[in-house]
């Protein structure tokens, strides 16, 4: 198989998979709406005590992106287990591990993306400004793809298993912990003037050592769901 | 030349089929027919490389299809039960996405030509495809058929929900792949209208 | 000395040898907990700083290591399991789950018993604890994952990935919950009891270690014995049984 047409292959998975979130975008908006809606009943929770807030903020963020996440992951193989789509992606002659990236970078896009871009806008309702801002979006930048990509394992695992949704849930989040940490820690460092240098580089190496890995993991899980 | 050596198959407690032998020469076609759970499909997807066989091998041209991997897959057009076409997008459009991710890439105007040559207007081209009928999304699916370069065909009951001139539109299809030294395996529960001596039937007693 | 070491991975003769084994590891495990035991809580000398309340590390620091070993150890059988395809090997890694599951959840409780009075709370968020936690809801997942999905060849191959995933992921674990644990400022304390142990203290640790790990050993392979008469009703080794299932089929 020559090298062009296994690039080519990779960009119809991600192209396909746009288009059809493109087509439609009341799936792709659902996400991000939900972490709005997460991060905006904290205050209703803990009150409105401006100093609170702005120490919760890094938490209350990672935790909200995290949640909405996962809540995504869902669509990343379902549709294509349902409708045959997956087969013929396992039966294509590229590297499975190779479509696999692509279709995590597709979702990535579609529900990882707008996470990112929206969360200034969330971070300034909790008072952050300046630096940690920056570092909040900072550290989603380097997160989101690696929730996207450890979260394709567990989408992987659990096709067509009852219970599937809350099993997902089960399974990654403990895996989401690292990227947590250092999400969260990265905007807590910035806002104590420790800077964010740290915590950014430690989820630089999260994330390239789950683009070498994940793909893998999940192409060997998609065969088994697929037997 | 595709080749079943020694192939069981067990699904959870019950076995379906065991010591399988079979070969399909170039020109000609495997017609695996028997009742429903009889492993029929079961067979199609070890062919396909998608099920590991629980004994035995599958052998492409002497080779296992386990260690030929993606080199087997390049020789390969599989057509499940399910159509793997998408409903947001338009024939043409699964038309091309199918055959760029199976590495045969293909222009619009193929696309077009090939659902035309299985009886698709060109008024349902431009449809979102869930707006078709179950008949008219199996034509979708098949008219990768008249894009295929691949010389082995795997087709799980290809003619299903289609009607009789369709039928015959994909069986004319089928004999002219074969009539170019193309082979295929079609799991069908109807009779497939080629001549004889290029049709080999296995019956799975189940 | 020559053995024929595969003959024993067949589930055939796997059987009855682990039958034969099983009451000779229990024996002695809990002869050693035994003797353990009574080192830990009455030969050992009192804690200068906490007093008797330390006398649970007998039991949390054997558990929290042990829970550690036995995820490696699972993973390790899921990897043979997914490398040469081995029925047995599946088994293995299904049979530690729950040991290591009970372990972690041994070293949570006894923690716990021991933070209440030296922390004066039943949890603290110590980087270690912490860990434990995250380690014993991976166990869960591949017990609840197994559980979820009923083709037993497909619940063993994917328990598998995630249990290789798995064994990726706690190192990370355990590094990022220290980071974080420096970062917040949290307990100052830390569970180590430094190098100044005493030999008896030392000796009654590890001989509970060995204790358990016997302990490990015999359920688990009580268990092996339980999942292959399970799946395979005992037909593959017991000619009998295959004689009546065969002649049930022909009919």
């Amino acid at each position: 198989m020559s090298r062009s047409s296994m690039w080519e292959a990779v960009r119809e998975v991600v192209r396909r998979d746009v288009l059809l979130a493109m087509r439609r975008r009341s799936d792709a908006a659902m996400s991000v709406f939900f972490l709005v809606i997460v991060v905006s009943l904290f205050p209703l929770g803990v009150g409105p005590e401006p100093a609170v807030l702005k120490t919760i903020a890094p938490g209350v963020l990672w935790v909200a992106a995290l949640l909405a996440c996962l809540l995504s992951l869902s669509r990343v193989f379902t549709a294509d287990y349902v409708d045959g789509a997956l087969e013929q992606m396992v039966l294509a002659p590229q590297p499975l591990a190779l479509l696999v990236a692509g279709k995590v970078f597709a979702h990535w896009l579609i529900s990882g993306l707008p996470i990112v871009l929206l969360s200034p806008l969330l971070g300034l309702q909790f008072g952050l400004e300046g630096e940690a801002l920056g570092a909040l979006v900072l550290s989603l930048l380097l997160g989101t793809p690696t929730l996207s990509m450890i979260g394709a394992i567990g989408a992987a695992l659990v096709l067509g298993v009852r219970g599937s949704g809350l099993l997902v849930a089960l399974l990654v989040l403990p895996l989401y912990v690292p990227v947590l940490i250092f999400g969260a820690g990265a905007v807590t460092s910035s806002m104590a003037g420790i800077g964010a240098e740290a915590n950014l580089s430690l989820l630089g190496a999260c994330l390239v050592l789950s683009l070498f890995l994940a793909p893998w993991a999940t192409a060997a899980a998609l065969r088994i769901a697929l037997e | 030349m595709l080749q079943a050596v020694a192939l069981s198959c067990r699904r959870g407690e019950r076995r379906l089929f065991a010591d399988l032998n079979v070969r399909v020469e170039r020109g000609t076609l495997l017609a695996v027919v028997g009742e429903n759970g009889s492993g029929k499909t079961s067979l199609l997807r070890m062919f396909s490389s998608l099920l590991p066989p629980e004994q035995g091998a599958v052998l492409w041209e002497g080779q296992d299809i386990q260690q030929l991997k993606e080199l087997y897959s390049a020789q390969l057009t599989y057509i499940g039960h399910l159509n793997g076409i998408k409903d947001d997008l338009t024939p043409v459009e699964n038309v091309m996405s199918a055959m760029a991710l199976a590495g045969e890439p293909c222009s619009r105007l193929a696309a077009q030509e090939a659902l035309e040559a299985i009886g698709l207007k060109r008024l349902v081209h431009r449809l979102p495809s869930k707006v078709l009928s179950q008949g008219q999304k199996r034509r979708v699916t098949l008219a990768r058929l008249w894009l295929s370069t691949r010389s082995l065909w795997l087709l799980d009951e290809p003619f299903t929900s289609l009607d009789t001139v369709a039928t015959g539109v994909v069986t004319q299809r089928l004999h002219a792949h074969l009539q170019r030294g193309g082979q295929a395996v079609v799991v069908t529960h109807q009779e497939v209208a080629l001549p004889a001596e290029i049709v080999q039937r296995l019956r799975l007693a189940g | 000395m020559s053995v024929n070491w595969s003959k024993y991975s067949a589930p055939q003769a796997f059987y009855p040898l682990a039958g034969r084994l099983i009451p000779w590891f229990a024996i002695v495990a809990v002869a050693l907990m035994g003797v353990g035991l009574y080192m830990g809580f009455f030969v050992a000398p009192t804690d200068f700083q906490q007093g008797e309340s330390y006398r649970i590390i007998f039991v949390h620091v054997p558990a929290a290591w042990m829970s550690m070993f036995l995820y490696v150890v699972m993973a390790v059988w899921a990897g043979i399991g997914m490398g040469l395809n081995a029925r047995l090997s599946y088994m293995m890694a299904q049979a530690i789950a729950p040991t290591g599951a009970m372990f972690t959840f041994l070293a949570l409780l006894t923690g716990a018993m021991w933070g209440k009075p030296t922390w004066g709370a039943w949890w603290v968020w110590d980087a270690r604890l912490t860990s434990e936690l995250l380690l014993l809801f991976q166990y869960a997942g591949i017990m609840l994952l197994r559980t979820s999905i009923d083709d037993t060849r497909r619940a063993d191959r994917s328990s598998a990935v995630f249990a290789l995933v798995g064994v990726v992921n706690v190192p990370i674990i355990y590094f990022s919950v220290q980071w974080w644990n420096t970062l917040h400022q949290g307990a100052s304390v830390s569970m180590a009891t430094g190098s100044k142990m005493a030999s008896t203290m030392l000796l009654a640790m590890l001989i509970m270690t060995v204790a358990f790990w016997l302990y490990s050993i015999a359920v688990i392979l009580a268990r092996v014995r339980c999942i292959m008469a399970e799946r395979e009703s005992l037909s593959v080794w017991d000619e009998q049984t295959a004689v009546i299932q065969d002649a049930a089929e022909a009919r």
